[in-house]
């Protein structure tokens, strides 16, 4: 009998130690392959439509029109050399960097305009200035393009009142590339304004005070209080900004559809007209494929500074 | 003497009172007047747009007088694309679209951002970061592989085709809004509901989702913005009236060649800018507060 109860505790106390570490394992192996099987859908979905279509697209693009013979970087060399590709090349940098820059400078300006009224009454001007955001971009590009109308356009309209002569809005190459930069400014400005009045909302007020005491002007806070905190966040929403601006597709597509002779194409438009209008599906891809670099560029050196930055502060 | 003195400095402290105000005062008029015109400039097209869908095709085509008034108002524009079967299927198609890709979108990603904020497995970390990556990845990007792979799975001209690739638009952006606000939830929460014997779904469910509500409503928005607006993708995949969604469908089937009918286009623009508006007007708090705490979180 005292033989019976030493044997299982003296059993259970050589065993426990052991059980309970497999036990610990048990819990953490099942822990993650539940943490895994739950980011099963994510994963897949991501490699089955994101992953798997840009390496796709890199074999796509090496192939000829009709899908039947390899051709290596052909496309690729074939597009370089044509006048209609390098006027896209062109028009892209300029929408993408006109727009940003515009939308940034604009947008700060807003949100310094916000942060300046008393905030029970920020919500209705903000309500107000975020409906261009709001509307369906392709559904409010419609409206500028019925504004543009040459013959009885609402802006020519306004023009003649004052006398001057009609403006063919998006005939003429230059005027139609300010029309496309001009929507896209619209559009996004309120964007950059939400993101910069939250970053600005974030500003510690002492560092304000601090600054006055040391006698620094409106100006001289702005360059070295406001926006070394805001610098991350700016970075950030001009990155995100960059990448929708440069692979825009729907202002370009409404307002023009690339022309007056192929002026305002974009990569994107482009790429539509040759993939999917003209059906040269590899010609397309190697079209789209020429955003990537520029793209990853821009993100490697954007991220990199906003995570150096955000070890200095941690640090 | 001393008297006059301190009078004199109290004069001067109360001018010098007066005049910082009066600077304050014009600062917060000053940022009155420029805020008004920069709304002013900002409500151009959508009063435009109202305008014109007041019309009826004969006052457009008139060409006289301001477009900018509306002379004869009337709402056959509106009854005309409420009777329009065309119209009403691309209507019911974006919804049963958007319904779909949202509720697909939301488990997705709140499932991920569950198990990318609390539980750790091999390459978690790098899965996190790779999810961020993707959602700087452009829908026109890949829009030609995509079109040959909706092709060879047969989806081409199927609205259903939108619903597997809208989530991939979506979820990665959602995901990351989630993992921030799971990350914020204290590890008290959940070490309490395993002790007190929950799983982990139930762990999820009765206390992640319930606690990141703000959370789940500011992805939610973004999922339904992405879903609705979304032009390039049905574009491209869709040619057949009774597969079109909204956007596209406008543009289709109310431009027919050079005839534009303006009236009806910018009203059937105001009928299917509605949902968004409604939304945005009840819900914008949230969703900002998601997207500018993503943003610094990045």
């Amino acid at each position: 009998m005292a033989d019976g109860t030493n044997v299982p505790v003296g059993g259970l106390a050589a065993a426990s130690p052991k059980g309970r570490k497999t036990a610990m394992q048990k819990f953490a192996q099942r822990r993650s392959t539940t943490g895994f099987l739950l980011c099963l859908p994510l994963i897949l979905l991501v490699a089955c439509f994101v992953v798997y279509p840009a390496f796709y697209a890199i074999y796509l693009s090496m192939l000829n029109k009709k899908m039947t013979a390899f051709v290596g970087l052909g496309n690729f060399q074939f597009l370089l050399k044509r006048h209609t590709f390098q006027l896209v090349i062109f028009q892209s940098c300029l929408f993408a960097i006109t727009a940003v820059v515009l939308k940034a400078l604009l947008g700060f300006t807003l949100a310094h305009l916000m942060h300046n009224i008393p905030g029970k009454n920020q919500k209705i001007w903000r309500g107000l200035l975020l409906v261009p955001w709001v509307i369906p971009l392709a559904l409010s590009t419609l409206t500028w393009w019925w504004m543009f109308d040459p013959s009885y356009s609402a802006f020519n309209w306004v023009l003649n009142q004052f006398g001057f002569a009609n403006v063919p809005w998006l005939g003429v190459g230059w005027i139609a590339r300010f029309c496309t930069i001009a929507v896209n400014v619209w559009y996004g400005t309120p964007f950059f304004m939400i993101m910069y009045l939250a970053a600005l909302k974030s500003v510690p007020e002492q560092l304000y005070e601090a600054s006055a005491i040391d006698g620094a002007n409106a100006v001289q806070k702005l360059f070295f209080v406001t926006l070394p905190m805001m610098r991350n966040i700016i970075s950030i929403t001009v990155l995100f900004s960059l990448i929708t601006t440069f692979a825009d597709f729907d202002i370009v597509r409404i307002l023009t559809a690339g022309g007056p002779q192929d002026m305002t194409h974009v990569f994107a438009t482009y790429a539509f007209q040759v993939g999917i209008q003209s059906g040269d599906i590899p010609l397309g891809a190697a079209d789209s494929l020429f955003m990537f670099p520029i793209l990853a560029f821009a993100a490697f050196f954007v991220l990199r500074g906003v995570t150096k930055r955000t070890k200095e502060i941690a640090a | 003497m001393s008297a006059s003195v301190a009078d004199r400095r109290n004069a001067i402290a109360a001018k010098r009172g007066n005049s910082l105000r009066n600077q304050r005062l014009w600062a917060l008029w000053g940022s009155y007047i420029a805020l008004g015109i920069f709304v002013v400039m900002f409500l151009v097209p959508p009063f435009y747009t109202l305008m014109t869908s007041l019309k009826s095709s004969a006052e457009i085509s008139a060409q006289v007088g301001s477009p900018w008034l509306v002379r004869h108002p009337t709402l056959e524009n509106f009854w005309y694309l409420i009777t329009y079967p065309n119209f009403q299927r691309y209507y019911l198609n974006s919804v049963i679209v958007t319904i779909l890709t949202v509720s697909v979108s939301m488990v997705i990603s709140v499932l991920a951002a569950f198990s990318l904020s609390r539980m750790g497995f091999w390459g978690s970390q790098t899965l996190s970061t790779s999810v961020f990556l993707t959602y700087l990845v452009p829908p026109s990007l890949l829009f030609i592989p995509l079109f040959q792979i909706i092709g060879q799975l047969g989806l081409i001209n199927n609205f259903w085709c939108l619903v597997i690739l809208y989530p991939t638009l979506a979820v990665p952006f959602c995901t990351w809004i989630m993992i921030g606000y799971f990350s914020s939830i204290p590890k008290e929460l959940d070490e309490a509901a395993l002790i007190d014997g929950a799983g982990y779904l139930q762990m999820l469910w009765k206390i992640f989702i319930p606690v990141a509500m703000p959370g789940i409503i500011a992805a939610t928005i973004f999922a339904f913005t992405v879903s609705w607006g979304a032009f390039l993708y049905p574009l491209a995949y869709l040619y057949t009236s009774n597969q079109m969604v909204l956007t596209v469908g406008i543009i289709s089937d109310l431009i027919r060649g050079d005839v534009f009918q303006w009236g009806k286009i910018m009203a059937a623009c105001l009928l299917a800018s509605l949902p968004p508006i409604v939304i945005y007007a009840f819900l914008m708090d949230y969703y900002v507060a998601g997207l500018t705490a993503g943003a610094t979180k990045g």
